[in-house]
C-alpha cells in the first residue's frame, strides 16, 4: 500500500513539474494576445482597456498589408518547392547506401547547424552578385535553403518506419518505380511530408535574419518589417501582428493533426 | 488458373554480382526447368538472396545472362519482368483491403474493374481466404497474411514467381502446415516456382531440386535425397542433415579411416583439402549380435542415452575415432531394449550410407 501511495506521490511531482514546464514554454507566447487588445498607444502588461484599434491599424496599412503578402507568398513558394524537393532527396538518401547517405546528410543538415547570419551574410553577398537582393524570388531560394533539411530530415525518418519491401513488391507487380513511389509509399509516409510542408512554411514564414538583409523595399518580409517597427516606434500593432501569426500557426498545426488522426483511424478501421 | 499462362524455363549463366571485395555471386550458372519447384538454400550471406534479387531485377548483376524461356531479360526492369513475388515480410499494403492488394497488379495491366472482382475472388478461393476480400490487413493473423501475399503474386498468372523465405515470419506448426500447401499450390499453378531459404528441412520438404549456395556459388544442385544421401562436399553434408565428421585419407578411390579401409557404395567427390566421413546418426544401425563383414564397424561403449520424445539418441564413445551419435526411432529403443550407460554396443555403417565427401569441391 506504502508504495502504492509513494508512486502516487511521484506521479503527481513529474505531472506538476509537466505543466510547469508547459506554462513556461507558451506564456511568452500567450502574454502577447491580451497586450494586442490594449487600447493604450504603447505596449502595456496587463493592459487596462479594451480595443481594436491595433487590428483595424494593422489591417488599414498599405505597408504592413504589402509585407503580409510578400510573407505569405514566400512562405507558400517556398512550401511548394520545398516539400517535393526535400521529399525527394529523402527518399534518395533512403535508398542510398549507408555510406553515401551518412555524408550526404551532414550537408543536408548543414543549413541547421551553420548560424543564421552567417548563411545570411553569404546569401547576400552572392545575391548582390547576381542581382537577387530585394527580389522575392531571392527571399524564396534562400528560403527553401533553410526549409529543405526540415523536410528532408521528417520524410526521412517517416520512411525508416515504412517497410520499404512494398515499393519492391509493387514494382515486382508491374508497376513502374515513379508509380510505386506515387501510390504505395507517398501514401504511407504521407504524414511526414505534411509535417516536412508545415515545417518549411513556418520557417519560411517566421525568418527574420536572411530577411533583414536579403528582403527590402517592396518586397520587406512582414519579420523584416516588424524587427524594423519594434525599433523605431513600440506601438501595439505589432502585438496585433504577433497574434495573428499565432493564430495562423496554430491552425494550421491543428488542421494538419485533425487530418492526421481521421487518417489514423481510417486505418485501423 | 486458367490455362493461357505456360511455365517458363529460367536459363542463368556466369551471372556474376561484387559488393567491393565481397563476391556476392560468383559465376553462377543454372539452369531451372518450366514448371519446376527450386529452392536455394544457404546461409546468410551466402549469395542465395541476391541471386533472387537478380532474377527480380532489383539487383544489377556486373555481368552474366538470365534468359526466362528464350527471352534475355537482365536489362529488363523489374516491372517488366511478369514475376510474381512474395516477401519474407509479406510487404502488404496496409492501407489497401485484400481485395485492393490482390487487385493491385490487375489494376496496374489495365484489367476491367468485373474481371478483377472475380479474378481477385477467385485467386482467394484458391488461398482459402473466400470472403476476406473487404478486410484489413491489420485484422489478419500472420497465416492470413501470407495467404494473401501469394494470392496478390499469383492473381495475374505469372509465369515464374519468386519466394524469399515467405515462411520464416512463421511459428513452427503453421510453417509446417504452409510448407505442404505451397506445394500442393505449386502443383496446381502453372508456374516456375525459385523458393529462397536457409531452413534445409522446408527446402528437402518442398522442392523438385535444391541448389546449395555458398560464398557465392552454387556447391551442389540436386534432388532433395541425392543431396542427403550423396553429397558432394563437406559444406553441403555439413550444412544439410545432422551429422559428424572425421578426416580420413583417400588414396585410389578407397578411403582410410585409423588405418582401415572403409567400405563404400558412394562415388567419392573429385575436390581438394583432404576429405571426410560424414556420419549421419539416423544411418547407423545398432547391432543386437556382431557387426557383419560388409559394413563397417562403429561399435564402441555408451557414454550417454538422451530421450528426446520422437526419438532416442545413444552417445557411444569409440575407441579411436571418439564420440559418435547414434539416432534410434523411441519406438524401436524401447522394443529392442538398448544397452545402458556404459555397456558395449555394436555399430554398423552399410557401404550404401558411407559418405566420403571433399573439403572443398574442385
Amino acid at each position: 500500500m506504502e508504495q502504492v501511495g509513494q508512486r502516487k506521490i511521484d506521479g503527481l511531482w513529474l505531472t506538476v513539474v509537466g505543466i510547469a514546464v508547459l506554462f513556461f514554454l507558451i506564456l511568452p507566447t500567450l502574454i502577447v494576445i491580451p497586450m494586442s487588445f490594449s487600447g493604450a498607444s504603447f505596449l502595456e502588461f496587463p493592459p487596462t482597456s479594451f480595443s481594436f484599434r491595433w487590428y483595424a491599424a494593422y489591417f488599414t496599412s498599405p505597408e504592413w498589408m504589402s509585407a503580409t503578402k510578400t510573407s505569405l507568398i514566400a512562405a507558400v513558394m517556398t512550401t511548394a518547392i520545398a516539400t517535393p524537393l526535400g521529399s525527394l532527396c529523402a527518399y534518395g538518401l533512403h535508398c542510398s547506401a549507408p555510406r553515401i547517405r551518412n555524408i550526404a546528410q551532414i550537408f543536408v543538415i548543414m543549413p541547421i547547424v551553420v548560424p543564421v547570419i552567417l548563411i545570411a551574410v553569404g546569401v547576400f553577398s552572392l545575391y548582390a552578385k547576381l542581382g537577387l537582393n530585394y527580389t522575392l524570388t531571392g527571399i524564396v531560394i534562400a528560403h527553401t535553403a533553410l526549409a529543405l533539411p526540415f523536410v528532408i530530415v521528417t520524410v526521412m525518418s517517416g520512411l525508416q518506419n515504412y517497410d520499404f519491401d512494398q515499393e519492391l513488391a509493387a514494382r515486382s507487380l508491374g508497376a513502374s518505380r515513379a508509380y510505386a513511389l506515387w501510390t504505395i509509399t507517398v501514401p504511407q509516409v504521407k504524414f511526414s511530408i505534411q509535417t516536412g510542408a508545415f515545417l518549411a512554411f513556418i520557417t519560411s514564414l517566421d525568418e527574420v535574419v536572411i530577411s533583414m538583409l536579403v528582403s527590402g523595399g517592396d518586397n520587406a518580409t512582414i519579420t523584416r518589417r516588424m524587427f524594423n517597427s519594434l525599433r523605431d516606434q513600440l506601438d501595439p500593432t505589432i502585438a496585433a501582428i504577433s497574434t495573428c501569426l499565432i493564430f495562423v500557426s496554430i491552425s494550421a498545426l491543428v488542421i494538419i493533426s485533425i487530418f492526421n488522426r481521421n487518417q489514423k483511424n481510417k486505418d485501423q478501421l | 488458373m486458367s490455362s493461357t499462362a505456360q511455365s517458363l524455363p529460367i536459363e542463368i549463366s556466369s551471372l556474376c554480382k561484387a559488393y567491393g571485395p565481397i563476391k556476392a555471386l560468383d559465376d553462377v550458372s543454372l539452369n531451372i526447368a518450366a514448371g519446376e519447384f527450386l529452392t536455394l538454400l544457404g546461409p546468410s550471406g551466402s549469395g542465395k538472396t541476391t541471386l533472387l534479387m537478380a532474377l527480380a531485377g532489383f539487383v544489377r548483376p556486373d555481368g552474366g545472362s538470365i534468359r526466362f524461356g528464350d527471352q534475355e531479360m537482365i536489362a529488363t526492369p523489374p516491372h517488366k519482368r511478369g514475376l510474381g513475388m512474395v516477401f519474407q515480410s509479406y510487404a502488404l499494403f496496409p492501407f489497401m483491403t485484400v481485395a485492393e492488394n490482390v487487385a493491385y497488379p490487375l489494376k496496374i495491366r489495365g484489367v476491367s474493374k468485373s474481371d478483377q472482382k472475380t479474378r481477385v475472388e477467385r485467386v482467394l478461393d484458391t488461398v482459402e481466404l473466400g470472403g476476406y476480400g473487404d478486410r484489413r490487413i491489420t485484422q489478419l493473423s500472420g497465416g492470413q497474411r501470407q495467404r494473401v501475399a501469394l494470392a496478390r503474386a499469383m492473381v495475374f498468372e505469372p509465369r515464374i514467381i519468386l519466394m524469399d523465405e515467405p515462411l520464416s515470419a512463421l511459428d513452427k506448426k503453421l510453417r509446417e502446415h504452409m510448407q505442404i500447401e505451397l506445394k500442393a499450390l505449386h502443383q496446381k499453378l502453372d508456374a516456375t516456382v525459385v523458393y529462397v531459404t536457409h531452413d534445409q528441412r522446408e527446402a528437402l520438404t518442398m522442392s523438385d531440386r535444391i541448389a546449395v549456395v555458398n560464398h557465392g556459388r552454387i556447391e551442389q544442385i540436386d534432388t532433395p535425397e541425392r543431396l542427403y544421401r550423396q553429397p558432394h562436399s563437406f559444406f553441403v553434408a555439413d550444412f544439410i542433415g545432422e551429422s559428424i565428421s572425421l578426416p580420413v585419407t583417400v588414396a585410389n578411390d578407397t578411403a582410410q579411416l585409423g588405418g582401415r579401409v572403409l567400405k563404400s557404395d558412394l562415388a567419392i567427390a573429385p575436390g581438394s583439402g583432404g576429405h571426410r566421413l560424414v556420419i549421419r546418426p539416423e544411418l547407423l544401425e545398432v547391432m543386437s549380435g556382431p557387426v557383419p563383414e560388409n559394413a563397417n564397424d562403429f561399435s564402441g561403449r555408451v557414454n550417454d542415452i538422451i530421450y528426446q520424445g520422437d526419438s532416442v539418441l545413444v552417445i557411444v564413445e569409440h575407441k579411436s575415432v571418439g564420440m559418435i551419435n547414434v539416432r534410434v526411432p523411441a519406438n524401436r529403443a524401447g522394443q529392442t531394449g538398448l544397452p545402458s550407460k556404459g555397456e558395449q554396443i555394436g555399430l554398423a555403417l552399410h557401404p550404401e550410407d558411407t559418405i566420403i565427401v571433399p573439403e572443398q569441391v574442385s
